[in-house]
Parts: structure tokens; sequence; C-alpha cells
């Protein structure tokens, strides 16, 4: 929140830094009530000889009600109205008016994200955007609740069966903004990181195009075999790679892999060795995902890799 | 060891206190200690029971603390860490902070008022035999690895059969139904207690503010309890029968569930908070030597926040898609129950600085609370803004804000009484200076804690995670918030080394150690088992204050003093004006709360494991539970 | 002199000061425990009632849902004149004893308790059957709202035939007279409190679909 991105995360920012001096304010008030307190201290609850009339202090305090009504009703009251006030005006600003998103589903999955665009681009756990264009996302789940969340951005939507939720997001600038699943959903719910990266409308252009185009043909030997094992072996039964026999919808879309930054909506970078150890036995890296450990051989898993490792 | 009235006991006195002792001491034994109906036996098994759970979801918390303390730590497992963090969030709300505070409630209730014992003190001792079966119930979970793991606030569909088809749920869900049963009979007994037993002459303007609160309290909790209870039972019911409450494919929504939970759980931290400002509204007078200012309008707080906070849960959703314009008036409202909390912070301000205070360790403790409250409070303004709300909404602000509030107006407020009630309780003091050393570490060692907490959040950490990434700059701040629950569990440490040592090795207290204003100094420390040789008769709020022959012995009946000893009986008066109108015949201690309670949680986990002819053979032996409870002693005309 | 606590008024020990030792209605602590239960159980069916709206309305404008037929009222409207007529006879047993007539008591409260059960025996043996035909709890989210809501409220059903049972016992004990009958009042406080119930089931489940 601190670090916006975007108009209206700069809106919230403003929205923040108010109602926090407000809030010391409050704090220091009531802090120097309780220091001017502790200034009037006695040291015994009663001392000796002292006769309950001095002991016990009766006298009515004329201030008092006036004091309470006041500092404890009006003042406060007329602060909070305020703060309605302003933050509905900033609620009112917030959002986009363009009539033509480009409109982007993410789909919420225990633990990573899907995301489709119009085109028939597939790609997963990275969406990239146009810089200064509205990009609206549908955000349904697959499964439990999950939330969309990108601080820097200011955009959090919950995903929930059933509801028809949609987000506006608007990059003012090219960059990377991280966010992260906010809703907790299971085992990996820490581990359900998702990258937004904006980068110049002719750049997204030319990304959205070739993200839609089928896999690329493997080059080399070794790639070939690795192709073949994928397409045989249970990576098909619940990945797709589009141009292959690989048709699985249980896990995200291989299209495009090389591409991608991470492995695992985060857990690791994205290098031939993470991806082979990631294949091997994915539970090491993130215990409770339901892709399974391999039964291909160390030699068939290099070979995968440097298949998969291919496909930008 | 009793002590009775001043030293020039009448021979008039001597023969009511044997008398008095005769008919409401209860011999020792087996059949006493599980059937004992004595307000104050229950509610410091209440305490006790309460603070076990307390240090038991302390380690929870170290133990999330720990995992937390670094970047990519493997201390504890993702499945392990979900269910270490719901059980903390249980535990505290409804295993410690619930049952404590109406352990004070029950020992002191009475006290305050001028009563010999709760409106139904069959049904105290049943609410308190629940705490124990429920507890027992919920932690067994843990023996079989398979504690409640989706949060406290279990959303679905994650805690539905699909996804969590293992019994952690249904520990969840049973264990709060059958929790519940102890809440509402202990509030349904609170509320006719205040209403109907107080002293004569103790008119409603007159009524102890910790009084107000539990009564608030108690309200709450009769209308707020039947929606978790509700909830749960739907929970159960499509968990194990296949129903459709809150399967989006079928017509349900899972957004019931989360509606019908915060219409309790919004409730429910005003349950909590609103007994820790009753407590300070006790300390205060007593610590700084004058009445309270401003008492009609703390009294409306109480009762305004038990009120409007029925109407705000929907804030706890603001990021699920609803429209803007309902979202709209929930911030309202949530901007707006800040008021009557707020009255009540100036009044304690003022009543603070017209005084004198003492700085002894009842009223630091105080002082923290309200330092700390505030605080929370603040941060509570913040997410009512909408568009903030939706910025930190399942982040590290929301665990800072709820500590600070919760930790602030019940932890606090509960080691205030600790200190302020314990030698009134054990007759013994405790010792101040520790007292001091605790207060200091838990200060210290809470805001070290939690405030580096609402810098994370507005960082971006997200809530119940049980590891982050070493290149997001987290992990200095996460030590220290470990470094800091540490110090503050040393603290806490500290005041239950004090507690345990004051018992026998504490300077005795005598009845009225601080000169106190309400009716708890008029008994001895601790009180008899009748609690006063004579039920007075109170001309103001500060009855210790205001009539001598109270302070300095016993009322007389020329006074106003009624001895009433003719049988186990005490006095009920008018609801609003406290006119003496009956006498009530009390109950004896019954093992039947005890075996009810039994039977129940055999219920409990035939329910749990699915066996539907125990769970008929358990239903069955509880009615004969509640039959064998009522069924006529001695006569068989109604009493 | 010491007070038996059988007599009608006691002492206090502030000479000549009687109070009484007998008392009901709102005197009576037990009286105002069953006011407070009576509230959370009413508050658990207004949740479940409001669950019930939220739900169809999330639905949108058919329902029942999914083929499912409008509840026809018949049956219904049958089975709510015997739940109702019920708290006649039990209206009669208490204002029987509270007349020190034992014999209106038992008869009014057996008859009560054969009407009660009569409902009870018909939502089990014949509404739910027929509905069971066209659907069940499991089949969809109305199907869950319908039983469950006819399923808690005879539930309370159930419950207020054990407490009538309890105290038509209580009465053969000859425990009741015109001074104390803190049970009967009970008891029919809380039938009454499910007939009411009764009402607002009736108009949530099967007047509301035809409007």
């Amino acid at each position: 929140m601190l670090d916006p991105r975007s108009d209206d995360a700069r809106r919230v920012e403003g929205l923040w830094w108010v109602l926090f001096w407000i809030s010391c304010a409050v704090v220091a008030v009531v802090t120097g009530f309780l220091l001017a307190a502790a200034r009037r201290r006695r040291a015994e609850l009663h001392s000796e000889g002292e006769t309950d009339e001095d002991d016990i202090d009766r006298r009515p305090v004329p201030w008092g009600d006036r004091f309470v009504v006041i500092a404890g009703a009006a003042i406060p009251g007329g602060i909070l109205a305020g703060s309605f006030a302003f933050s509905l005006a900033v609620l009112n600003d917030m959002g986009s008016t363009d009539d033509r998103p480009l409109e982007v589903e993410v789909v919420g999955h225990t633990w990573w994200w899907e995301v489709r665009y119009p085109n028939g681009a597939v790609t997963a756990n990275e969406i990239r955007i146009p810089v200064g264009e509205t990009v609206r996302l549908g955000l349904p789940t697959a499964d439990v609740i999950h939330s969309f969340w990108v601080p820097e951005l200011q955009v959090k939507k919950d995903q929930i069966p059933g509801a028809d939720n949609q987000l506006s997001v608007v990059a003012d600038h090219a960059g990377r903004f991280r966010g992260q699943c906010a809703e907790f959903c299971g085992l990996q719910h820490a581990h359900m990181e998702i990258l937004v990266v904006a980068m110049a409308p002719d750049e997204f252009d030319n990304w959205v195009e070739r993200e839609a185009e089928p896999a690329a043909e493997p080059e080399g030997a070794e790639a070939e075999d690795g192709r073949q094992i994928f397409e045989r072996a249970s990576c098909a039964g619940c990945h797709t790679i589009r141009g292959t026999s690989a048709e699985g919808v249980l896990g995200p879309d291989l299209t495009h892999l090389a591409d991608r930054e991470t492995l695992g909506a985060g857990v690791v970078r994205l290098t031939p060795e993470s991806l082979a150890a990631f294949i091997t036995d994915p539970q090491d890296d993130k215990p409770g995902v339901s892709m399974p450990p391999t039964e291909l051989t160390p030699d068939q898993v290099d070979a995968v890799v440097a298949y998969l490792m291919e496909l930008e | 060891m009793t002590t009775t009235a001043a030293p020039e006991a009448s021979a008039t006195t001597i023969s009511t206190v044997e008398r008095l002792e005769a008919v409401w001491a209860e011999p020792p034994g087996l059949g006493s200690w599980l059937g004992t109906v004595d307000h104050k036996r229950i509610g410091l098994r209440y305490f006790y029971t309460g603070m076990a759970f307390f240090v038991a979801g302390g380690i929870e918390s170290l133990l999330i603390r720990t995992q937390l303390a670094g970047p990519d730590l493997d201390v504890i497992g993702p499945e392990a860490f979900n269910q270490l963090f719901s059980m903390h969030g249980i535990t505290m709300m409804f295993l410690f902070a619930m049952p404590v505070l109406s352990g004070f409630g029950n020992y002191f209730v009475p006290l305050m008022i001028g009563a010999r014992d709760m409106a139904f003190p069959r049904l105290n001792a049943f609410g308190y035999w629940v705490l124990l079966a429920s507890g027992f119930f919920l932690y067994s979970s843990f023996l079989v690895g398979r504690a409640p793991n989706a949060g406290w606030f279990n959303y679905v569909p994650l805690s539905g059969e699909a996804f969590t088809p293992a019994i952690n749920i249904d520990y969840y869900a049973v264990g709060l139904i059958f929790l519940g049963i102890s809440s509402t009979g202990g509030a349904i007994n609170f509320i006719v207690t205040i209403l109907k037993l107080r002293a004569p002459g103790m008119i409603v303007s007159r009524i102890p503010i910790f009084v107000w609160g539990e009564l608030a309290m108690a309200l709450q909790i009769v209308f707020a309890l039947p929606a978790l209870t509700l909830v749960s039972v739907l929970l159960l019911l499509d968990r194990k029968f296949d129903f459709h409450f809150f399967d989006a494919d079928a017509g349900g929504d899972p957004l019931l569930w989360q509606h019908l939970f915060w219409v309790f759980g919004h409730p429910e931290v005003y349950i909590v908070a609103l007994p820790g400002f009753g407590i300070a509204s006790a300390i205060i007078p007593t610590w700084v030597r004058r009445p309270i200012v401003g008492y009609t309008y703390i009294v409306i707080g109480e009762l305004s926040v038990a009120l409007i906070g029925f109407g705000v849960w929907v804030h706890h959703m603001f990021a699920v898609g609803l429209p803007n314009i309902t979202l709209g008036f929930i911030s309202l409202a949530s901007f707006m129950v800040a008021i009557p909390s707020s009255i009540q912070v100036f009044a304690w301000l003022a009543t603070l600085v017209a005084g004198r205070p003492v700085l002894r360790t009842p009223l630091l403790f105080v002082l923290g609370f309200i330092f700390i409250f505030v605080i929370g409070g603040v941060t509570g303004v913040m997410f009512a803004a909408i568009p903030f709300d939706q910025g930190v909404h399942d982040s590290y602000f929301v665990v800072a804000h709820l500590h600070y509030v919760l930790v602030g107006s019940a932890v606090f407020p509960i080691f205030a009484a600790v200190y302020h009630w314990g030698p009134k309780i054990t007759g013994r003091l405790l010792d101040d200076r520790l007292g001091k050393v605790s207060f200091w570490l838990m200060f210290v060692g809470f805001n070290l804690a939690f405030f580096p907490q609402h810098l994370l959040g507005l960082f971006g950490m997200p809530r119940r995670v049980y590891t982050y990434d070493s290149d997001l700059g987290w992990g200095g701040y996460n030590m220290a918030s470990t470094i800091g629950a540490f110090m503050l569990a040393v603290g806490i440490l500290v005041t239950i080394v004090n507690w345990f040592r004051s018992r026998t090795r504490g300077a005795p207290a005598g009845n009225d150690p601080w000169r106190g204003e309400t009716l708890e100094w008029y008994a001895s420390s601790p009180p008899a088992h009748y609690n006063f040789v004579t039920i007075p008769t109170v001309h103001g709020r500060e009855p210790m204050w205001d009539q001598p022959e109270l302070a300095e012995g016993v009322q007389s009946p020329e006074d106003g003093g009624r001895p009433l000893t003719d049988g186990h009986v005490t006095l009920s008066t008018s609801m609003l004006d406290a006119r003496p109108q009956a006498i009530v015949h009390m109950p004896h201690a019954s093992v039947w709360p005890f075996l009810l309670t039994v039977a129940l949680l055999v219920l409990a986990f035939a329910v749990l494991l699915d066996n539907w002819a125990l769970t008929i053979a358990a239903l069955v032996a509880s009615v004969g539970g509640l039959v064998g409870w009522y069924w006529p002693r001695g006569q068989t005309q109604e009493t | 002199m010491t007070t038996t606590h059988d007599a009608l008024l006691g002492e206090t020990g502030i000479p000549g000061e009687l109070l009484p030792q007998r008392y009901d209605g709102p005197r009576a602590f037990g009286w105002w425990g069953m006011v407070w239960l009576i509230g959370t159980e009413a508050t658990l069916f207004a949740l479940l009632i409001a669950s019930y709206f939220y739900l169809r309305f999330r639905n949108g404008p058919i329902w029942p849902p999914d083929g499912i037929a409008t509840p026809e009222l018949a049956l219904p409207l049958i089975m709510t004149a015997i739940l109702w007529s019920s708290s006649i006879p039990v209206h009669m047993a208490h204002t029987g004893i509270r007349a020190g007539n034992v014999t209106r008591l038992k008869v009014g409260l057996a008859a009560g308790f054969v009407l009660g059960a009569t409902f009870l025996v018909m939502t089990l043996g014949v509404e739910w059957p027929e509905k069971l035909d066209e659907f069940g709890p499991t089949t969809n989210a109305y199907g869950s709202l319908f039983y469950t809501l006819t399923g808690f409220h005879g539930a309370h059903v159930l419950a207020g035939l054990m407490l009538s049972l309890w105290t038509q016992v209580r009465a053969w004990q000859g425990a009741f007279d015109e001074s104390r009958h803190l049970t009967v009042q009970n008891f029919t406080m809380y039938w009454h409190f499910v007939d009411v119930v009764w009402a607002f089931v009736l108009a949530t489940i099967y007047l509301t679909p035809h409007l």
C-alpha cells in the first residue's frame, strides 16, 4: 500500500495517510491524558492517620459530563463522520470508466492461478497487461475461496464459487508487481503468488499474440525425446501443451512455460535445475500440492526439462 | 480461612454466622466436588481452566511465531501450522477469554450486587462442566492429529466435505455447538441474576459498571450464539448428510456461511471486550480514590456497543463483491460504533485526571489497557473506510488490529483483575514488585510483538501463511515480532508465578485491602460460603464509601441488613428499583449437572464419529440427566 | 421463630418483616429462565428463516427451483389447525390449575399432548414421505432448507411433548396447586412459542412461494 503503482493505489495511499495522522493525534491526546494522570499520582492508597474525608474525594467534577460528551462523543463523531465522507469520496473516484476494457479471466485453483486471454492465450501464475489500459479481470474459482491481491496496484477481490466477481486494474507505468492469494485456501496458501507484468501496449500485443500460438517444435534429440515422454507419461493427464497431444486440465497450461519467472506459483525461480527437482518430487518444494512425485527416471526427467525449457 | 465481622461482634452476629455456616457450607468429599453450586468455587474453576487454556493458546502462538521468525523456515510444516493458528484463535476466543471473563463475573457479580449466589446455581455448575468437557473434546483432536485447520472462522468450501473430508472440521462444528450450551446458559444466568437478585436499594443507577458490563455481554450472547450454533449445524448437515446450504452448484451459497458466522463473530468481539471495559470501570475509582466520572454515559456506552455491534458484521466481508451501496451503510455503522467506546475511554481519562492515581499493578494494567485498546480502536476505524479495508483485508494489518483490541480489552483487564481481586479470592496479597515486572514485560513485549505487524500488512504480507520468501524484506519485522511474543510470554509467566507464590507466602489481605467502594469488599477474603452475614441495603453507587457500618463490620437489621438465616435462601428484588420481593430457596449441591455433561460429551463424540446408535443412546441418557436434575427431592410439591 | 420452607411467608431477619416464599410468573427466576431460553430459540429460527430468504433471492425468480412444485396448502393447513388447536386445551390446563382444578390440568395437558403428537406424526408420517417422492434434503438447497426448517420445528415440538409428559407426571404426583405451578406456566409459554414459530414456518415455506 505504501508503494502505489496506479492511480487507485495512490488514492488509497492518500486515504491511509489522512487516517494515519488523525490516529496519531488521537493516540497522542489519550497518551497526554494518561501522562497527566500519572503526574497527579499519590504514593499510597491511604496514609497513616488519614480520615476518609481526606482519603476519598467525593467532590463532584463539574466539567466531567461536558468533557465526556464533547471529547468522547461530539469531537470523535465529527472526525468519524468526516472520515466516512472522505472514504466514500475516494471509493467513488476509484475504478475506471473505460467501456471497452481488455477482459482477462483469472481462475483461482489450489494453489495456482489460471490466466486466460480473449484471443485463446492461456498461461499460469503470471499476468501480462498493457500499461495505461484498463484490464477487467474476471475472477472465478475452480475450487475453494481464493482472493486476488496485488498490493502495489491496490486491487483485491475474493474469488467465490457461484459469484461473478470482477476487478478493474490499470498500471500507469511498466513494471513487475507481486501479488499473493489473500484468502486462506489450505495447505499451500502461503505459496500462491501471482506476478503482474505491465508492458508497453505494442510489446503486450506481440506477447499475447505469441502466447496464443501453439508450442514451439522441439529442437534437438533430447528435447524431441522429452516431448514424447511428456505426451505418453502421466504429465499429459494433468497438463496441456497446445499443439501436442497433452490436453490435461488439472494443472497449469505449460505451452509457454519457459517464458515465466517462477515455478509452482512463486515457490522457486524457474531454472533447468529447479524444474528438474520440481518434476522429480514437487512435494519437496510445495508439500501437499496435487502433483505427485514422478515415475520417470532421472534421464527421462532431463529430457523433459530440455523440452520444456524451450517452450518460450 | 474466613474472617468474620469486626472484633466487637455481638452474640447475635455470632449465632447468625453459625446458622449461616451450617446451612451454606458444602461438606468436603467427592459429592461436593462434583456437585458444588457455590458460585465462588465455580467462578474460580472457570478462572483456572480458562487460564490453563490461555497457556495452551500461548504455546500455540509461540510455535507460530517461531516458524515465522525468519523466511523459509522449516520448524513447523503447513498442516501442523494450519492446525496451530486455527486452534490458537479458537482457544483464545472460546476457551480463554469468554470463560475467564465469565469466571470473574460468576465470582464477583453476586458479591457486587449483595446476593448469596447466582439465580440458577445448578445451571452455573453445568456451564462450567460443559466448558471443561468441550475444551477436552476440542483438544482431543490434537491427540489424533486432526485439530481444526481452516481457521477460527472456518470458511466454506474449504471447510466442506469436498476439500476437508477428515474430522478436523467436524471437531470444530460439534465442539462449538457443545460449548455454546455453556455460554448461553451462563448468559441467561447472568441476566436473571442481575435483574432480580440485587440488594435492596441497588436501583438501576447504582449498579456497578462491572455488573453492567457482564449484563451487556450476556445480552449479546443470548442473541449472537444462535447464529454460530445454526451455522455449525448447517455445516454438519452439509458435511455428513450431503445437504447443500453452502453448495453453489446446487442453489446454496458459500457466502451464507460468512454472513451467519459474522452475525455471531462481530458481537463476539464485543462479548470479549465489554466485560474488560467493566473491569476497568471497577478498578479505576478504587485506585484513583474517587467515584467514576460519567457513570450514565459509560452505561449507555456499554449497552450501545452491544446493540450497534449487531449491525456491522458485513465489514468482515468488504472484499467479497457486494454492491458498494450495501458496503456504504455498513461502513457508516462501523465508523459510528467507535463512539460509545470513545465515550467510555474519555470517562476513564476524566476520572484518572480528576483523581489521585496510585500507580500500583492493578492500575498499571488498566493504563496499559487504555493505551493498547485506543491504538486498536483507531486502526479499527481505518478498517471502516472501504477502500483502505480492501487494501489490508486478510493481511497482517488485521492480525495487528485484532490483537491490539483483544489483548488490550481482554488480557490486560484480566491481569488487572488478577491483582485487584486476587486478594479477595485467595485472602493474600500478590507481590506488587513482581506485578510491575510482569506489567512492563507484557506491555513492551506486546507492542514489540504486534506493532511491526501493522507494517507487514501494509507491505503486503497476507495472514495465515506458514512461511514467506526471503527476498521480500519481511524477515526483520517478523523477527522483532517473535522476540516480542516471547517477552510477552515471560511477562505472563511472572504473574502466574506471582499468583501461586502469593497463595502461600502473600501477606494476609483482610476484607478490604484497597478500601474499595463496591460490595465485594464487604465480604471477607475469601468470602464465606454465604457471602454476607447480612444482605445489605445500599443507598448509593459506592456503598463501602458511603455507609460506614458496612466498612466497619456487619450492617445490622436496624440499618437494613437482612440475615436471612432460615434455610438456604437469598433475597429477590424488583428489577428497576430493587425493592425486596421474595425469599428465594436455592438448590443444594447436585451431581446431575456433571452427569448430564458426561452424557453430552458422549453425544459429542458419537456425532463426531458418525455413530448413530451411540448418538441415540446418548440423547436418551441426556434426557435422563435432565429428568434426574429436576426430579423433586424431599417433597413432591413444587417449590 | 423459624419459618418452614413450606410456609407462604418467611422472615428476613428485620424485625416484623415477612416476604413471600412462593411465587410464580415474573417474580420467579425459572419463569425468566424460560423467557430467555425462548429468546435464544426464537433467534435461531429467525436466522434460519433469514437464510431461507437469502438463498431464495440468490437463486433468482424460479422458486422452488429445479422443477419442484410450489408446495400445496391443503395438508399444511390441516396440520396447522391441529397444532394451533392444541393450544386451547393447554391454555385451559393452565387456567385450571390457577383455579386449583387439578383435573382440568390433567385433562388439558393430555389433550394437548395428543394433538401435538398428531401434528408430529403427520409431519413425519404423511407430509415428509409425500415430499420425499419429489425431492429430498440432498436434492438441492431448497430441499435442504425445507427439511431443516420443518425438522427444526418438529424437534421443538418433540421437546415440547417431552416437557408435557414431565408436567403430566408431576401433575399426577400432586405437585401443583393454585399457588404453585411454575412448571405448568413454563410449559404453557414454551408450547405457545412453538405455535407462534409454526406461523412463521408456515408463512415462509408454504405461503411466500405463492406470492
